[in-house]
């Protein structure tokens, strides 16, 4: 049922070589192609749209749910995933959208994703962006994630687009309550003419939350990248956003700060810089033997890691 | 094994062309250790960055073995076996101490790369994973850059300062380090450095000053030479420059 480019695919977007162990559903241009469920965790099928619903039981411990989709031929496809993540749980959620896009023509997914991260519990959510084909169609990406973080639970967003997405424009809003917390990692290379927009909205809403965005970009060529990102505290919280480009090319950037406290405790701190690779450290790198060419690819891969 | 000839170097600074290097001469033999020294600003850095082919010099010839290596770009120079402990090191986002070391070795990490780090005062354990990032301190980075240096099977090996920001207890391990690095590996080895400490390992030591090579001699007459500089010097009693640009300066 999986053909050997899928496979490419779920090892690019979910790391899996093999159908997964713990539950996982595959969703192969607009189906459910393969699915599993636990004990601890149901995914069920929506009724109403397209989409699935994950249910993870309270006290569920060290499993883990990967949700790949894949796209190998031109078409739109729109998900609507919901997870539910239960009290005092600790998972790990693998989602990923890996297109090979052959045609001339588009393909493209939308997803939107809403977590309800129940007190107590942990969620470590990755989710991997890639796109390959040669047609010349174009693919496009427009995920959004909502999460409602709950009492004393904890978030942990890691979300990597390498090259392949020609457009995207990625929303994330998510929602902190007393004792939350929240850490975003974001990676992202652009590459010709693609364009990469990447708004985060994150509230601090209760006493002692806090957030972490570390968002690291190369834009190569052409491209253009877009950051929104936006804290906002009302309460007694912390956040800290570090925003880091490097530009290359003719390309563009522009990283929209935005903090504001709605209470006299709360603390937000933006960073955010765009510059070229530093020459200091092409210099050594080149010193050390590598061409420029090597020293550079080097130098990104460590920035992107 | 090293011979500089009549090396002119100008560079553009933030107030037009600047000569930084005038005819610097000077020759390094096979396996000794030389001592580069002389006042701040007197480019010894910018000489050192000329032989790495940092700079890439406006007059005269380099030349390594007998090879004219003057337009050779870094990476080639640093593939003939000259090696370049930066100052000032860079910080690497992203980059561990060990990829860096495998970068510098063109190995996989290994027993030795431990021994470079234990050489230069740190703890394989502690540093092998950890990102050379801000959050290194001002020593770490620079035991750091040594280590690279010392990971290298290098024809010559420069330091740049060395001891700045190394602490007392690790100074004495660092030349036993330098002394072993060149008996062991047969390593030329150029030192750039203010320390007494390290003026006693060299062989012959290089006096640059204005940016050219003043003096070569012996590490007892130098000291001396540094102190007759310091109070003769009507350039640094009176600059109209503001003592910066050694160039250009006609006294
Ligand atoms: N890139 C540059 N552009 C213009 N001027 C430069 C540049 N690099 C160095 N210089 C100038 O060249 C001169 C020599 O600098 P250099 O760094 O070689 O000094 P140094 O002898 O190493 O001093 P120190 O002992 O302080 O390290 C100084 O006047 C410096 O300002
Ligand atoms: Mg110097």
């Amino acid at each position: 049922m999986l053909d050997a480019i899928d496979k490419k695919l779920l090892a690019e977007v979910a790391d899996l070589h093999e159908i997964p162990r713990g539950a996982f559903n595959i969703r192969k241009n607009g189906q459910g192609v393969e699915r599993n469920t636990t004990a601890n965790i149901d995914i069920i099928t929506k009724k109403d749209k397209p989409g699935i619903d994950v249910i993870i039981k309270p006290g569920t411990k060290e499993e883990s749910v990967h949700i790949p989709v894949i796209l190998s031929e031109s078409m739109e496809d729109m998900v609507y995933n919901t997870f539910e993540v239960g009290e005092d749980s600790d998972v790990l959620i693998v989602a990923g959208c890996g297109i090979h896009n052959p045609s001339g023509e588009k393909a493209q997914h939308d997803g939107i994703h809403e977590f309800f991260i129940r007190k107590g519990a942990r969620m470590k959510y990755v989710e991997k962006h890639y796109g390959e084909g040669d047609g010349g169609g174009v693919r496009i990406l427009n995920p959004k994630t909502i999460i409602e973080v709950e009492e004393n639970a904890t978030a942990e967003l890691e979300m990597v687009q390498i090259k392949g997405i020609d457009s995207a424009l990625r929303e994330t809003e998510v929602c902190l309550h007393k004792n939350a917390s929240l850490i975003v990692t974001e990676r992202l290379l652009t590459y010709l003419n693609q364009t990469a927009e990447s708004n985060i909205t994150v509230n601090l809403l209760g006493d002692d939350a806090s957030a972490q965005i570390i968002s690291r970009s190369v834009a190569q060529n052409r491209s253009k990248q877009v950051f929104h990102l936006n804290m906002r505290g009302y309460a007694k919280c912390r956040g800290h956003i570090q925003c880091d480009s490097i530009i290359m090319d003719q390309a563009q950037v522009s990283s929209v700060p935005e903090i504001s406290a709605f209470d006299s405790d709360a603390q937000l701190i933006h960073e955010a810089a765009i510059g070229k690779i530093a020459s200091e450290q092409l210099t050594k790198l080149m010193s050390l033997g590598m061409t420029e060419k090597e020293a550079e690819e080097t130098i990104l891969k460590g920035f992107l890691k | 094994m090293l011979e500089v000839k009549n090396v002119g170097l100008t560079l553009k600074g933030d107030e037009g062309e600047v000569q930084v290097l005038k005819d610097v001469n000077f020759t390094l033999e096979d396996k000794k250790i030389y001592v580069m020294t002389g006042p701040n600003g007197g480019g010894k850095s910018v000489t050192a960055k000329t032989i790495m082919g940092i700079h890439q010099p406006t007059s005269g010839r380099i030349l390594l073995d007998g090879v004219d290596i003057t337009h050779k770009e870094i990476f080639e120079r640093a593939r003939m076996g000259i090696g370049y402990a930066f100052q000032q090191p860079a910080r690497f986002k992203g980059i561990k101490v060990r990829e860096l070391l495998e970068i510098a070795s063109g190995k996989n990490a290994s027993a030795d790369t431990c021994d470079h780090l234990h050489d230069v005062g740190l703890c394989a354990q502690d540093y092998l994973d950890r990102e050379i990032n801000a959050s290194f301190s001002g020593g770490e980075v620079k035991r750091i850059e040594i280590a690279t240096i010392l990971a290298r099977d290098l024809k010559l090996a420069i330091f740049d300062e060395p001891e700045a920001g190394i602490d007392l207890w690790s100074m004495q391990r660092l030349t036993e380090t330098f002394e072993k690095m060149n008996k062991k590996y047969n390593t030329t080895i150029l030192i750039i450095s203010h320390q007494e400490r390290i003026l006693d390992l060299a062989a012959e030591v290089i006096m640059v000053a204005e940016g050219t090579v003043s003096e070569i001699t012996s590490r007892e007459k130098i000291l001396g030479e540094i102190s007759r500089l310091d109070s003769d010097c009507r350039c640094r009693r009176d600059c109209s420059r503001g003592g910066k640009a050694i160039a250009g300066c006609d006294r």
